[in-house]
């Protein structure tokens, strides 16, 4: 499979977050392509080249914008939204902040087609707190954007209306949520809300919105220069396009490759050559640490959201943290459930509760004082914390320790023999 | 790396709170705060956050508020609860909840540099859990405890981060909030002593540092306005290693192809009105060519790939020849 950049292309050229050098490489052609269409063609177009979100779910893009309802001829037009969602914070996730960092017009001009295409007049980009370098590049651009007329109340003299505001969040995993995230945005603590309502139809200020991801808007403009067809010439029908595929962990050359959906771990780990410490791999997320482990077994599935779902997981953010046969398996599901015990926002009693104590077992097995039985007392809080929730975290929270229980039962039992083989884990 | 304790815990954390702030925390918040204290240049700020969302819904200030007066006492004190309370019509209470919620809003006051080490799995495991250990023990502190008078210069507050979406540079260390990656014991240990000593080691990534407060303001919504902070790289080796590779192998994504080539974009762009118009008519021209067929079903033409397409380094935007100006 070949290296595909799309999305990255303008990495490593000069300063390509500087307006000037963006519009010598093709910037904003997209938007005035598409200010040239109607935004019904906008969504007709978007929802032909089958994107599908890039911020761990893959729903269908055309379609969260098809949903915004519009007002027919004569009725007043009500206010609606385009929220970003640049709140990355997902374990082994890294690829929204370089986007941001490298090219943060191709996310506001994706920006300002999405909101030309819903007819939405502001735009807000939640970008998370500690993302200092981040939130400081895209203010700057968001600043030349206005000084050039690409934003505000004339985009490029066509009579559209088009106003962002960058809105950092405090520091706080599940406004990686939608609905959390429009929470947070309103002022409130971030927590999930009961679905449906959905976001397109009582979003933020209970007014239409779309929520899209830091990459599913930057892919607007190509799709737009490129034609629907364009897109899907890059990988399989069901998920077309590219990905950002991060590599992470024990590999050589770990950082950004963006190919085509469905390149296998086996194609990405030759071209991030090889394991880093000459060992063999062991474990690895597809998509991020809320989405169930994979094994050196899996190193030819194809990683698209279609494949990696029928393979037992998901394909979430693409990212890939890639583990050795020195790593405890063990160790590291207790540092996610740790992170997810944290992380939970203590709205639904399954989460808040099952994440504590399952973070308590796990350390117990860690100590080397579990028995057989835990594991099946983690499976069992597992099973009644899987669905029982507002939002997916709980979902997430359990996937790392399901699925290591499936694939390293003994590597657990072992520790239940043998107190802490912990000193080969790190 | 066999130093790790067989009977630590993962997070190397039993020592210290996992969540942030005890009851002495929570004695001071609850505090009666005094708006008052903050002077009119704030309340001017204050007012330009309210006037970035829309009428009615102020509320929408608050996180940035929480984050401007953090910037102004070094953490969120009583006072800065009452001022934000007051600044949006909310009780004090609501503000308290919102700003207890959040691991960015600090309740204890915070030294100049806060020092985060990411120990979730991924850093923690390459080498994040040691970098936590070695800086807590060299600076004597815990988790969200400060070394040295908080705010004074050299003073370092610590805490351990969930993962900092750096994975590739892992494992990072970040000072107000700033990158330092691909870190060691030995390494971060260096940098904490250049911090103690009052000087400010440049950043792997993004802008050189300044203070917590400054930092504050910044997140607030407040651009920086620091000339270097514009021109500062915003890539390192693994943001671009797979641009870098697709260049040495020739390989890139498909192009265009001549119905939608992306050099008429770009010879527009950057253009003021006019160059759009000409753009349009070369647009309508284009158009034409696919007859009568509806807007959105014109961009379903069978594409040339960039191998048989003599033009493709051209429609593509010349990507291979960008890439090594930039080098």
């Amino acid at each position: 499979m070949p290296l595909t950049p799309v999305l990255t292309k303008r990495f490593g050229t000069n300063a390509p977050w500087l307006l000037e050098n963006y519009l010598k490489l093709d910037g904003y052609a997209g938007l005035r392509k598409a200010l040239r269409m109607q935004p019904d063609e906008l969504i007709a177009l978007v929802k032909e080249s089958n994107l599908r979100g890039r911020g761990g779910a893959g729903f269908p893009t055309g379609m969260k914008w098809q949903f915004i309802p519009q007002a027919k001829p004569g009725e007043q037009a009500l206010p609606h939204y385009v929220v970003v969602n640049a709140d990355e914070g997902e374990p082994g996730t890294c690829r929204d902040l370089p986007l941001m960092m490298n090219d943060p017009h191709s996310m506001i001009e994706g920006i300002i087609i999405a909101c030309y295409a819903v007819r939405a007049e502001r735009a807000f980009v939640y970008i998370r707190g500690e993302a200092v370098h981040a939130i400081r590049r895209v203010s700057q651009a968001v600043e030349e954007a206005y000084a050039e007329g690409y934003l505000g109340a004339d985009v490029l003299g066509s009579g559209v209306r088009v106003d962002i505001t960058v809105h950092a969040g405090a520091g706080a995993y599940i406004c990686g949520e939608e609905t959390a995230l429009l929470d947070s945005l309103e002022g409130k603590r971030g927590q999930p809300r009961l679905k449906p309502p959905f976001p397109a139809t009582n979003g933020l200020y209970d007014a239409p919105t779309v929520v899209n991801n830091v990459g599913t808007l930057a892919s607007v403009p190509y799709i737009v220069l490129g034609g629907a067809g364009w897109h899907k010439q890059m990988g399989p029908d069901g998920s077309p396009g590219t990905s950002i595929y991060s590599l992470s962990g024990r590999v050589a050359n770990p950082g950004q490759y963006e190919a085509p959906m469905g390149t296998t771990l086996r194609e990405l780990l030759e071209l991030a050559g090889g394991m880093s410490r000459g060992k063999e791999l062991k474990f690895w997320t597809p998509g991020g640490s809320s989405t169930p482990l994979f094994t050196k077994e899996h190193l030819d599935i194809p990683l698209d959201f279609d494949s990696v779902a029928k393979a037992g997981s998901m394909n979430g953010t693409s990212a890939l943290m890639i583990f050795d046969e020195d790593d405890s398996v063990v160790r590291a599901v207790l540092k996610w459930t740790q992170f997810y015990e944290h992380e939970s926002c203590g709205k639904c009693t399954p989460c808040r509760e099952g994440n504590y104590w399952t973070a308590q077992i796990l350390e117990r097995i860690w100590h080397g004082e579990g028995t057989p039985a835990d594991l099946d007392t983690l499976l069992d809080i597992g099973d009644n914390m899987l669905g029982r929730s507002f939002c997916a975290l709980a979902d997430g929270a359990v996937s790392p320790i399901a699925s290591s229980i499936q694939y390293f039962r003994d590597e657990y039992l072992a520790l239940m023999k043998q107190p802490s083989l912990t000193g080969a884990a790190s | 790396m066999s130093s790790f304790p067989t009977s630590g815990s993962a997070g190397g954390e039993t020592d210290v709170p996992r969540r942030p702030g005890g009851r002495l925390a929570l004695l001071d918040i609850e505090r009666p705060g005094n708006p008052e204290v903050f002077s009119a240049e704030v309340r001017a700020a204050a007012a330009e956050l309210i006037a970035r969302y829309p009428e009615g819904q102020s509320r929408s200030a608050l996180l940035p508020m929480l984050h401007l007066v953090q910037s102004e006492q070094g953490y969120v004190t009583p006072d800065g609860i009452a001022f934000c309370a007051e600044q949006l019509e909310l009780t004090k209470a609501q503000v308290t909840a919102v700003a207890t919620f959040y691991t960015m809003y600090k309740r204890q006051p915070t030294g100049e540099y806060l020092v985060s080490v990411c120990t979730n799995t991924l850093c923690g495991m390459l080498g994040g859990d040691d970098i936590y250990r070695t800086l807590s023990e060299l600076l004597g502190v815990g988790m969200n405890e400060t070394a040295g008078t908080p705010g004074e210069p050299g003073s370092i507050t610590l805490e351990h981060a969930e993962c900092l979406a750096a994975c590739d540079y892992a494992p990072v260390v970040t000072v107000n909030y700033e990158f330092f990656d691909n870190q060691t014991p030995e390494s971060a240990t260096e940098l904490v002593t250049e911090l103690r000593n009052g000087n400010r080691p440049l950043p792997s990534r993004g802008a050189p540092l300044c203070s917590f407060r400054e930092i504050s303001r910044q997140i607030a919504g407040f651009v920086d306005r620091r000339p270097e902070s514009r021109s500062a790289g915003g890539t390192g080796g693994p943001t671009e290693v797979g641009v870098r590779l697709a260049q040495q192998r020739g390989e890139q994504a498909p192009s265009y192809g001549p119905g939608e080539q992306s050099s008429r974009g770009r010879a527009s762009a950057g253009r003021d009105a006019a160059g759009r118009d000409s753009s349009t008519h070369a647009e309508r021209a284009a158009a034409g060519n696919t007859g009568a067929r509806t807007g959105s079903s014109a961009h379903d033409e069978p594409l040339p790939t960039a191998q048989s397409n003599p033009d493709a380094e051209s429609a593509t935007g010349g990507q291979g020849e960008r890439i090594e100006k930039g080098e």
